[in-house]
């Protein structure tokens, strides 16, 4: 047995295949191209699986050294790596979904003229993710968030010659700078308080401080800063609005980056410093609320989508509103472990829908499907389990974990719960709505043959049909994740695992058994009621959501365009700020300030030379003239200021 | 005995004189003399000073303008005689090559 976990494999690997895949993939085969995508990808999974096996003969957390980076006085950041529970678990997510999805990707990808592109950005983004979940102090968990972004930036306008793919990366980009800034200064004054970055250093000097229940402090003012970085990040209110956007990107980066892992990183990050947000009630109770909020927000503009991958966007916002709302009640391991099971049934969910949509020839709007269920058995499966799995039915995995966030926000305040609940009603309506339109009934497409294919080539029939194996065994093993992957939650035995990150008995335990299972059975009613009035109206009687939708009038419009969020943001910050750029510093100070100083300069010097040049005239007298009209000059003035005497 | 001021403006008048005829001249030997007055006017006013001050310093001075002036005379002469022998003038305003 070696003395070193070797951690700085995992990160190194993916790396490796992005820079190969990065410099030499133009030229080569696709075969080579996938090969070195899964192979680097593959064996970070097979490395991480490695570090389960071994984990346990190490004290945990272990940290492994790889460089220095910053000396400066006594404050110190290195490269340096660190794991314990809560990042093993983050480990075997990102690895392990990550690999699911390059195998997936190979199919789904295969006729892209971007395909070496494609798998060094998404070797890329796993690297940075595996950065910022290892990394053992705050600086090195921002070069990673900061490179999840980019990843995410260059796959979401990864068709970069569409209009909407282009701006909708750049909005992914500048959205999440918004909450960088706020995440950089939280770690400005964790430096200025702490003096250093390092998690075990800080969280050592943060242990003596007792919570700031009168008054709130640096801990809660670091504690809003971060979770304004983690807005940014995981889509939340008020920053959630890049993430449907993002949905441009193709189908399995969606799957990857927007909703199994790299938005869980606020998610990871708010668990991570735990101990500064348990000492500032506040700053938790902030978390709380946008989560709640968001949760319920989210959920509601679902319903109203046509689109299949935007269903699913905003079903992720609304998802990571329910983490967050575990993360503000203090219920960080379950959080994590409906991260977890988010990343699979979500995860599951965005790529059977890519299974779809290559199904029906690039069609993404669900008015347009329907009846699909003979035509792509495998996909209906998969895609049914999921779905079942989001909407909390036992004993799937969705069940347990939300659940588990339902049943510790009760304790915290009945007011969550009941959001939290009416939330769960409206994912499985959406959920099951989705289902019906897209599965049942009558195939209301045009024939794959008829319309234009965005990004595929199809192979003449016209029927839709079912996606290759290399498709639909991640789609598999994702639906058997989906299925017994809430298992580990029973009996608490995940909050366990976890308990020597966050401490064991984390939300104190009230009220009896017997309210947890009337909560249990509350929210698996709602469950049901949610998919019994999607089939009411989506199944049975197909007449009805339009009736339903002119009724409510002005609601449903607005519902449908998204509260006019988008159109609000745009009045209220982006057209001021492209004013004030036009006016004030482009016409104003650029043009009018810096351009004519140096024009107008230059343009001095120019008539002033024009006129001295007459002086050069080459007449050797006319200069003596010069000197001597000079002197004499000289000698007047001498004279009047009367030198010497 | 003379007052230094006498000295003095009488310099002035002969380097007031060859400043003129430098500039009005166009014959190169007239231009030549003008400068000549001018180095004399200044050594005037060097002996005037050295006089009145009882300092040699000014005398010193004076010998080497003359010995400058000489060896500029010998120069510039020889010069005037190349000039006149490619050019066939004296007239400066008709050796204006270097003028653009």
């Amino acid at each position: 047995m070696t003395s070193s976990l070797n951690l700085w494999l995992i990160p190194s690997l993916p790396l490796a295949g992005a820079a190969i895949n990065g410099f030499l993939g133009k030229k080569s085969s696709r075969t080579a191209v996938s090969t070195i995508g899964l192979v680097f990808s593959g064996a970070a999974f097979a490395w991480a699986l490695s570090v389960v096996v071994r984990f346990s003969s190490f004290g945990l957390p272990y940290q492994e050294y790889v460089a220095h980076w910053i000396r400066s006085g006594t404050f110190s950041v290195d490269f340096a790596l660190y794991l314990d529970q809560l990042s093993l678990v983050m480990l075997l997510v990102v690895t392990g979904v990550g690999f699911l999805i390059h195998i997936y990707s190979v199919g789904y990808m295969w006729d892209d003229p971007g395909y070496y592109r494609f798998f060094a950005y998404l070797n890329l983004f796993m690297f940075f993710m595996l950065t910022l979940v290892l990394a053992n102090n705050y600086l090195m968990m921002f070069i990673g968030w900061e490179g999840v972004g980019l990843a995410s930036y260059l796959l979401i306008g990864f068709w970069f010659t569409k209009d909407s793919a282009a701006s909708a990366g750049k909005k992914a980009f500048i959205v999440n700078r918004i909450g960088d800034f706020g995440f950089l200064i939280g770690i400005f004054l964790l430096i200025q308080h702490f003096g250093s970055l390092n998690f075990a250093q800080v969280f050592e000097k943060v242990a003596p401080y007792a919570p700031e229940n009168t008054g709130a402090g640096f801990l809660t003012a670091i504690g809003i800063l971060l979770m304004v970085g983690a807005c940014g990040k995981s889509a939340q209110i008020p920053l959630y609005v890049w993430l449907p956007d993002a949905m441009e990107g193709p189908t399995p980066v969606s799957a990857l980056i927007h909703a199994a892992t790299m938005v869980t990183a606020g998610v990871y990050m708010v668990a991570r410093s735990h101990l500064i947000f348990e000492r500032a009630p506040q700053a938790l109770m902030v978390v709380a609320i946008i989560g709640t909020l968001t949760a319920l927000f989210a959920a509601t503009i679902g319903i109203a989508q046509t689109d299949i991958k935007k269903v699913l966007a905003y079903s992720t916002v609304s998802q990571l509103g329910y983490m967050f709302m575990a993360c503000g009640v203090g219920a960080f391991s379950a959080g994590i472990f409906h991260l977890m099971t988010h990343a699979f049934f979500k995860g599951l969910l965005f790529l059977a829908a890519g299974s779809v949509i290559h199904a029906v020839g690039g069609e993404q709007d669900m008015r347009k499907m329907g009846g699909l269920r003979p035509y792509i058995p495998v996909t209906f499966a998969t895609m049914g389990i999921a779905t079942l799995a989001i909407a909390g039915i036992p004993p799937l995995a969705g069940f347990w974990s939300k659940d588990e966030i339902l049943w510790k926000a009760y304790q915290t305040s009945p007011v969550y719960w009941l959001i939290g609940v009416v939330t769960a009603f409206i994912t499985s309506f959406y959920m099951f709505r989705l289902m019906y339109m897209t599965f049942s009934g009558d195939y209301r497409g045009a024939k794959v043959d008829d319309h234009g294919h965005s990004s595929h080539s199809h192979d003449g029939h016209g029927d839709p049909h079912e996606s290759p194996m290399v498709m639909l065994v991640p789609l598999m093993i994702l639906a058997a994740l989906s299925l017994f992957g809430g298992l580990v939650g029973v009996g608490n035995t995940f909050e366990h695992f976890l308990a020597p990150v966050f401490g064991a008995g984390e939300v104190a335990e009230t009220g009896g058994r017997g309210v947890e299972f009337l909560l249990m059975g509350v929210s698996i009613g709602v469950a049901g009621l949610g998919w019994f009035l999607a089939y009411l109206l989506y199944s049975k009687r197909p007449e009805l959501p339009q009736k339903i939708a002119d009724g409510l009038g002005g609601f449903y419009q607005a519902v449908l365009n998204k509260y006019y969020v988008d159109e609000l943001y745009a009045k209220l910050f982006v057209k001021p700020l492209i004013d004030a750029s036009t006016t004030i510093l482009w016409q104003g100070i650029d043009r009018k300030v810096i351009d004519d100083t140096v024009n107008k300069a230059a343009d001095g010097a120019r008539h002033a030379s024009d006129e001295v040049r007459h002086m050069q005239s080459g007449n050797l007298r006319s200069y003596a003239g010069w000197i001597a009209a000079g002197s004499a000059v000289v000698i007047a003035y001498m004279i009047w200021l009367g030198v010497g005497r | 005995m003379v007052p230094l001021s006498y000295y003095l403006v009488l310099s002035g008048i002969l380097f007031a004189c060859g400043v003129t005829g430098f500039l009005i001249k166009r014959n190169i030997i007239t231009i030549f003399m003008s400068i000549e007055l001018m180095l004399n006017g200044v050594n005037l006013s060097f002996v005037a000073f050295a006089a009145h001050w009882h300092a040699l310093a000014g005398q010193v001075f004076v010998f080497f303008v003359m010995v400058v002036a000489a060896a500029e005379a010998a120069v510039g002469l020889a010069i005037i005689i190349a000039v006149y022998r490619t050019r066939e003038t004296l007239n400066v305003d008709q050796v204006n090559l270097l003028k653009l």
